[in-house]
């Protein structure tokens, strides 16, 4: 097993609270590997520190090798690394193109001068990130939306279209954070669907965050259980789903959610 | 006989307000530049037109150089002056609350002001442009030659970055970070070098601005003044709308120029200078973000 992406032995802390605590966790190329557990255990602040939005105060994150630890985000999605967010985080005046096309800008070499010397060099590369955006506008199957406003589109497609802007980086390694939140069962299982294809078709790794265990257990290789900073399981889905750790981490989470409404 | 003089003279203040009104389109165009991608209020964009105006007839009279070189160096100057302005003082108050931005460009607006004439200059310099004296008769337009030039310049600049913001990738890019610098930094997008880019382009706004109204006005401390004029156009168009500051632009110098026309005659003047100001403060009242701005005026 190679590993794409090697978390290693990662800690951070915010003021007081350690969010997260010792995680190590590799990634294997080509493979949908979840990290789930309760909230505020501490998933998507890993997600953070891949991306480069927190930086470890202790161990190193390692990319095809290479130490990408300190790295700022912008260095990184240069890396490949493309991600979503959890709340929705289109650009809502522009058009699902435009934000398409945004999610190619690493990918664009010509510059603002360059573009004005060699017109004609800038237009053919600006015709073959369309086509590669087109095909995402069909593989997504929103092709009557292309010059739509996202900011005018329902939650399920704005989430579809931000997996498109991912996407349209050519990611090697794309991460998700939280794509099923807020979707009902049936925009759960197109994502689902989406999610599976990308892998498939473009043998893209995968790593997405989520907060409750359904869905996510069917469609991933490997699963990383997180519970209050800490690493608490990891494996297979059926291996994690009996995991005594984790089962008391999900119910217990219960138990404190109940004695906090209460 | 009389009503023709009349229709003449509400023309001539009509084309005097176009004209004029372009040329604080393109001064508040600097100021949407920089709100429009980097959040910041540039309480100093007047100060900027007055170093810009300093730097050309500097060049052109102390220093003796041709006066296609001086305005070339006034545009340099201020590019570079944009630049460094974001990396030495604005770079280090990205995140921070948006009062710490306002403060910083008062500060410096009034650093700028007193350290402009930096005991070179003694009174008002002339920036004087190889134009014809006579006006432009058109019909019944009268034009003078500056104000032609100064609205044609606008209108080319105006345009220019419309496209820029609307059609160039880079234009793009810079929207995606106006928008929301967190997801365009995960887009591979360098927001740093964006913000540079959006103080540049305010410098090359400045430098046109200082050149024309400093023809016009003569260049002394008080070109700076012509920066108040910025904010009744950007309220009344949008802060951060291109078009905003093409019709804020109109309507404030259509306003001051009918203002000086017809009131100033019965209250013995001034009315020109605060005019835009009544009209600016009714427009907060009734529509917050502008007529073409965002309606969300401020992000918490």
């Amino acid at each position: 097993m190679s590993a794409i992406l090697e978390i290693a032995d990662v800690s951070r802390s915010f003021g007081g609270v350690q969010a997260v605590q010792k995680v190590s966790v590799d990634i294997p190329r080509g493979e949908i590997m979840s990290i789930i557990g309760p909230n505020g255990a501490g998933k998507t602040t890993v997600l953070n520190m891949i991306s480069g939005f927190y930086h470890p105060d202790h161990g190193r994150i390692l990319l095809e090798g290479t130490d990408i630890t300190h790295l700022a985000p912008s260095e990184i999605a240069k890396l490949r690394v493309a991600r979503t967010f959890q709340n929705i985080a289109l650009f809502s005046g522009m058009t699902v193109l435009d934000n398409l096309m945004l999610g190619r800008h690493v990918l664009m070499k010509s510059g603002v001068l360059s573009s004005f010397i060699y017109w004609g060099l800038a237009q053919r590369e600006e015709v073959a990130h369309r086509k590669r955006v087109e095909d995402l506008i069909d593989f997504l199957k929103i092709q009557d939306l292309r010059r739509r406003p996202t900011g005018s589109l329902a939650y399920g497609l704005r989430k579809r279209v931000e997996l498109g802007r991912a996407l349209a980086l050519d990611p090697k390694i794309l991460l998700l954070d939280e794509p099923m939140g807020g979707m009902n069962q049936e925009e759960k299982e197109d994502m689902a669907r989406f999610i599976l294809d990308v892998n498939e078709e473009w043998g893209t790794t995968i790593i997405l965050i989520e907060h409750d265990m359904g869905v996510v257990m069917d469609i991933s290789d490997r699963v990383a259980v997180l519970d209050m900073g800490l690493k608490i399981a990891e494996g297979k889905p059926d291996e994690v789903r009996v995991n005594p750790a984790v089962v008391k981490a999900y119910l217990g989470e219960t138990k404190t959610s109940e004695v906090r409404h209460g | 006989m009389l009503e023709a003089l009349d229709l003449q003279f509400t023309i001539l203040l009509l084309s005097n307000g176009v004209m004029i009104g372009l040329m604080y389109s393109l001064i508040a165009l600097g100021f949407v530049l920089v709100y429009k991608a980097t959040d910041a209020v540039n309480f100093a964009q007047g100060e900027f037109v007055m170093i810009a105006g300093f730097v050309a007839v500097g060049a052109l009279t102390v220093a003796g150089i041709p006066l296609w070189l001086s305005i070339l160096a006034a545009l340099v100057a201020m590019v570079g002056f944009g630049f460094a302005l974001e990396r030495v003082m604005l770079r280090k108050l990205i995140g921070r609350p948006i009062i710490a931005v306002v403060m910083a460009t008062i500060g410096l607006a009034a650093i700028l002001r007193g350290l402009g004439p930096f005991g070179i200059f003694q009174g008002t310099r002339p920036l004087p442009l190889p134009l014809r004296d006579e006006p432009f008769i058109l019909g019944p337009l009268f034009i003078p030659p500056i104000q032609l030039l100064g609205g044609i310049v606008s209108l080319v600049f105006l345009a220019g970055f419309g496209y820029f913001f609307l059609k160039s990738r880079k234009g793009v890019a810079m929207r995606a970070v106006a928008d929301n610098q967190q997801v365009a930094m995960a887009m591979g997008i360098d927001v740093e070098r964006y913000f540079g880019l959006a103080w540049a382009m305010t410098g090359v706004v400045s430098a046109l601005g200082g050149v024309l109204w400093g023809n016009m006005l003569g260049v002394d401390v008080n070109l700076a003044l012509v920066g108040f004029k910025v904010f009744p156009v950007v309220i009344l168009g949008g802060l951060d709308s291109i078009p905003g500051a093409i019709i804020g632009g109109l309507i404030v110098g259509l306003v001051e120029n009918l203002a000086a026309g017809y009131i100033d005659p019965y209250v013995g003047g001034g009315t020109k200078d605060f005019a835009p100001y009544v009209l600016m403060i009714l427009a907060l009242m009734i529509r917050p973000y502008g007529i073409f701005g965002k309606r969300i005026i401020e992000r918490v």
